[in-house]
């Protein structure tokens, strides 16, 4: 299964982290930590592997792609297939351009929720549940335009607020 | 912000209009640079949290959740006391507010969370809302946060979204129900069969995959209890063209193969076929480990996939390299051949700049080691080690180190080489493996009794090197060369060397406790000198009587023809053995003449100058071990001097040295001395034969009614070795062609024994075979009889092994003494989990529910067949929707199969996705052809299957 993806800037700031097993914040924190002590390392133009052994105990590996500033970081062990965990990511990317044309690290530190939402449409359990970025991004919409109909309250106590303030 | 906190703590009018949002709060930690100012910053609007998330204005409520949760995700801060908070928006009505609730439960609460339980009837709730957006927040929160109360009270509710006609449910229930296994093992007797009819019935791609994926989870723990359901994954792994499903499928066929080998036949054709198809890398990939890992006898498949593995390592990609090289890795143990075949790359990997290709590379050419290239091998990977960084440099060295001690040095067959390589490894710049390479100079010391000179000589050019003393690594290796030197000193061709080496100023850079082994050998140097100095005839007559028990000894009478390159030595011109007993007369007059060269007065009386000046500074040191050694030593030094500087024109000194006290003492300490280390057994005492007509417990059998309290655990036996195997002692001999091992484990019990009893002047047993008369015991590694009988070996093992050898069986390898072999096993881990056992025993009586139930089938109940009684309620309701969701199914498709086609238009970056699409559009068309009839198939045969596996438990032929 997956035991983790995480979202790190090339500053060791972490944008998104979601574990799939319980894992104290505390020890999520450290595991970030060292995992992108490991990352930060890296030169360029190498394989995309961490051997993680001790880094994050037995029977688990990390793979991880670098866009821009951001390391997106897959933890899993041997039941899934390596490569496919690079598609994973692959789509994981796709979407986000799709969702915010041209995306830079700023979309993705600002919309927190949505990243959320976009990974919870691909991933339940520690389970791969959708590849298709165009069914996740179907799925993404509405849930945005549920979002926004039930958020009507909010609109206008921005807009009140926008007025007396 | 406003400052209004008015009475009562609960947020004004105010605070809700002029709210943070989540956006501000990510500015406004952004503006403030990290540190002391950023921190301020996220306590301040802590503060202003605590405050607003007691709203009852649920809008501001769910913006302060939101908040603490980002911070609670990315920054650790503690958010337990919000969890009811979160639990109460779980139950708004609007969405926004769910989701903000849903997501802080999955990202904060832990198993202890009290407030859990309060969760429960909500998430039942959501869980059948007919919004499916609510169903899929209530489970993804599930599948993080579940425990056993939840797994039991929800079970049902997963079960009816198992059978839900939208796909975006049922693919999300299945993935969730992995973690409702785990928990409640139980689940699994409500939710399995409906899992299993996910397997057969499927039209959908991705609930296909999540279905296999929590297979392939539950097979990865307990792979025998899927072996039924083989029918049905093959079914897939023909059928199926996307990649995801088959990977999951080829990842359960390598657990399985291992338990039904039938399968094997059956299965290899489909996945080469895949192999050959193929465009996506990852499936290809997954094809490749799992023919070699599983699938290794079927010669054909094996060589597709060394082609494959062939393209990844050619490939300018270096992550496919990579696992290419993972694959050779696995290939490896069954066919070497795979590996020479691609031996080029391997060793170019080697200086690699990645990383990750390195260590692998460095991995597999370790796992290609044998007796016959060790030397080869070795010495090319020395090069790279010299080469290369620091960091990978001693991972190559350490992999060296490894293999070559492995089950007791197994591989090494020229022991001298291997003594040099060890010094050879101390001079590498980078070397950190200091503590390894200690251990194995002196544990190769003891064992192995033909390398000792070697090893001296090692030892002696490591420590003549003053440079050396400079790297704090390389101080553990010089303590073991000190040691050895001292301890088998008679084979040093020039002592006073050494003692010079040991008493050099830099020594003052080694640590105490190396110091003091360095003044301990340095005592052990000067009672050798001593002894050949004072005592020349004594030497050669104790030596010739050492020679009778243990040939190596004499060895050092003709230490003066030693050549300087001991790599070349040849072993047969200067055997020592062909210098014992018969020439033992011959051995002491030239080694008499020689000690006359080495020893003279002066460089004796030079030598006890040397170290009362050098260790006077020291007699004075704060630490204890150096002190005690020091005054050892002067003490030794001290006497020798007064006696010998004394007797200095003396010229019948040569007579009276037998009289001085110096001698007296000398032959105490070098009897001491003399006494031989070795590693002993831990059973060894065991392996001692009780004598005939000797009874231990007779007048012992008293003792039991006395220690009746004490319980004293029983030992098994005191006769492990039958009297029997002491005729072995001649037949023994000490060759590599020796492989058996209870036959050398025997040997060297006998000759522990033989050693002991020369020691101790006693002999338990009349031996049978006694070709020496004076000690009546054959050494293990007698000279004479080697020649003869390793000459037969070798005759026998080139008849009898397959394997090709190099023709240096001219020198046999040498005995090495393996005792503690548990010493440096690795442990065995203890691999029991509880609830992975659990799983398989409710999933194996799911399906011997089944076996009742298509009995009751063959009665002629078709629809209720596969469900146990106690479901038959739920199973009506599922039942009766059954053709309902079949309808949705075709218009489902129907609409995605549109959506697709729009889709195709662009271009996809994964291969898999490509490849998924295509077959998606397959598959919809056959479906619309006949859903109903095919899935009504499907299922007959995988109860067949099922039908028969229960009977006689194993795989049912016809799929084979």
């Amino acid at each position: 299964m997956i035991r983790a993806m995480l979202v790190i800037n090339n500053q060791g700031k972490s944008r998104l982290a979601k574990f799939y097993n319980y894992t104290p914040v505390e020890q999520q924190q450290q595991l970030i930590r060292s995992i992108y002590s490991v990352l930060c390392l890296q030169p360029e133009n190498v394989s995309n592997f961490i051997e993680g052994g001790l880094l994050l105990g037995p029977d688990s590996r990390l793979v991880y792609k670098l866009f821009a500033t951001l390391y997106f970081v897959f933890v899993f062990d041997s039941s899934e297939n390596e490569l496919a965990m690079f598609d994973l990511i692959q789509v994981y990317v796709e979407i986000l351009e799709k969702c915010f044309s041209n995306v830079c690290e700023l979309d993705i530190v600002l919309n927190y929720g949505k990243m959320h939402t976009i990974l919870d449409e691909m991933i339940v359990g520690g389970q791969v549940v959708e590849t298709n970025s165009d069914i996740v991004m179907k799925a993404v919409e509405e849930i945005s335009k549920l979002e926004t109909t039930t958020a009507g309250a909010k609109l206008i106590s921005k807009s009140a607020s926008l007025l007396w303030g | 912000m406003s400052g209004g906190s008015g009475g009562g703590g609960g947020p004004s009018l105010m605070d809700s209009l002029f709210q943070r949002t989540l956006d501000d709060l990510i500015k406004g930690i952004r503006i403030h640079v990290p540190g002391a100012a950023q921190s301020t910053f996220i306590s301040k609007s802590l503060d202003e949290i605590r405050r607003e998330i007691k709203s009852t204005d649920l809008q501001t409520k769910s913006t302060a959740l939101q908040k603490l949760t980002y911070l609670h995700s990315l920054h650790g801060i503690d958010m337990s006391w919000a969890a009811f908070h979160a639990v109460e928006l779980t139950s708004s009505p609007s969405f926004i507010h769910k989701k903000t609730g849903y997501l802080a439960a999955s990202l904060s609460f832990r198993p202890s969370t009290d407030v859990l339980l309060l969760l429960t009837n909500q998430l039942r709730k959501d869980l059948s809302s007919t919004n499916q957006h609510e169903v899929s927040l209530a489970l993804e929160c599930l599948s993080v946060i579940c425990t056993p109360d939840f797994a039991r009270d929800l079970t049902p509710d997963i079960f009816t979204l198992l059978a839900s006609s939208k796909n975006f449910i049922r693919k999300k229930s299945i993935a969730c129900l992995l973690m409702v296994f785990s928990q409640y093992p139980d689940a699994v007797r409500v939710c399995f069969k409906r899992l299993v009819e996910n397997l057969e019935g499927t039209d959908n791609a991705q609930t296909l995959a999540a279905t296999v994926g929590v297979f392939c989870e539950l097979a990865s723990k307990e792979p025998r209890s899927y072996l039924p359901l083989a029918p049905e994954f093959y079914r897939i792994l023909v059928d199926s063209r996307n990649n995801w499903v088959l990977i999951k499928v080829l990842k359960i066929f390598a657990k399985l193969a291992k338990l039904e080998p039938r399968l094997a036949k059956k299965v290899v054709e489909p996945i080469c076929d895949h192999m050959k198809r193929s465009e996506a890398k990852s499936l290809v990939f997954e094809c490749v480990r799992t023919i070699v890992s599983s699938f290794y006898e079927y010669e054909f498949a094996v060589k597709l996939a060394v082609a494959k593995i062939r393209e990844f390592l050619l490939d300018s990609d270096l992550n496919l390299k990579y696992l290419g090289l993972q694959g050779l890795l696995l290939v490896a143990p069954n066919h070497s051949w795979a590996v020479l075949e691609n031996k080029e790359v391997v060793i170019k990997s080697l200086s690699d700049v990645d990383r990750n290709i390195k260590l692998e590379a460095l991995r597999l050419v370790m796992s290609m080691v044998s007796d016959d290239n060790v030397v080869e091998i070795c010495r090319v990977l020395i090069g790279y080690a010299l080469k290369s960084d620091p960091e990978f440099c001693n991972e190559i060295l350490r992999s060296m180190l490894l293999t070559c001690s492995r089950n007791v040095y197994e591989i090494i067959i020229d022991f001298d080489w291997y003594a040099s390589l060890l010094g050879e490894m101390a001079r590498i710049p980078h070397c950190q493996n200091g503590e390894e390479i200690e251990y194995q100079l002196i544990d190769i010391g003891m064992r192995v009794k033909d390398v000792r000179p070697e090893l001296v000589r090692v030892g002696r050019d490591l420590l003549i090197d003053p440079a050396l003393l400079g790297n704090p690594f390389i101080h553990r290796i010089l303590s073991a060369a000190a040691w050895v030197s001292g301890e088998y000193v008679w084979f040093s061709r020039n002592p006073f060397e050494i003692m010079e080496a040991l008493l050099q100023p830099r020594t003052n850079l080694l640590p105490p406790s190396i110091r003091a082994v360095y003044i301990h050998s340095a005592f052990k140097v000067l009672s050798f000198c001593l002894h050949s100095f004072l005592l020349p005839n004594k030497t050669a007559n104790s030596l010739s009587k050492f020679a009778d028990m243990e040939p190596d000894f004499i060895y050092s009478e003709s230490e003066g023809e030693f050549p300087e390159t001991s790599g070349l030595r040849p072993h047969q011109e200067f055997n020592p053995r062909d210098l014992s007993e018969k020439n033992a007369d011959n051995a002491t007059i030239s080694s008499s003449s020689l000690k006359n060269d080495t020893f003279t007065r002066e460089s004796v009386v030079n030598m006890l100058t040397l170290i009362l000046t050098s260790l006077s500074p020291l007699a004075g040191s704060h630490d204890v071990e150096i002190e005690e050694r020091v005054r050892n030593l002067f003490g030794l030094a001290q006497l020798a001097q007064e006696e010998i500087c004394c007797h200095d024109d003396r010229k019948e000194m040569m007579v009276d040295r037998d009289d001085l006290k110096t001698s007296i003492i000398i032959r105490l300490i070098n009897d001491a001395l003399s006494e031989d280390f070795g590693p002993v057994s831990l059973s060894a005492q065991e392996r001692v034969p009780v004598p005939d007509g000797l009874v231990l417990e007779e007048n012992l059998s008293k003792l039991d009614i006395i220690c009746a309290d004490v319980q004293l655990p029983k030992s098994k036996s005191f006769s492990l070795v039958r009297p029997s195997l002491l005729q072995m002692d001649g037949d023994f001999v000490s060759s590599r062609q020796n492989e058996e091992e209870s036959e050398t484990s025997a040997a060297e019990s006998t000759s522990l024994l033989s050693e002991h009893r020369k020691r101790h002047g006693l002999f338990y047993l009349p031996s049978d075979n006694n070709q020496n008369a004076s000690t009546g015991f054959q050494p293990a590694n007698d000279p004479n009889q080697k020649d003869n009988d390793v000459e037969d070996l070798v005759k026998l093992t080139e008849e009898s092994l397959v394997l090709k050898r190099k023709s240096n069986l001219a020198r046999p390898r040498p005995v090495v003494v393996k005792l503690d072999e548990g010493g440096r096993l690795p442990i065995t881990v203890k691999k029991t989990q509880s609830t992975d056992d659990l799983i398989s025993g409710a999933v194996r009586d799911v399906l011997l529910g089944n076996e009742a139930s298509s009995q009751s089938n063959q009665s002629g109940k078709p629809s209720s067949r596969r469900r146990g009684k106690a479901l038959s309620k739920v199973d009506q309701g599922s039942e009766s929707n059954n053709n309902m969701e079949n309808f949705e199914i075709g218009n489902s498709s129907k609409r995605r199969s549109k959506h697709r086609i729009h889709g195709k238009d662009k271009k996809h970056p994964s291969p898999g996705n490509d490849v998924e699409g295509r077959d998606e559009n397959g598959e919809v068309n056959k479906q619309k052809s006949g859903s109903r009839h095919g899935r009504h198939k499907a299922r007959q045969r995988a109860d067949g299957g099922i039908n028969v596996v229960v009977q006689k438990p194993v795989i049912p032929d016809f799929l084979l």
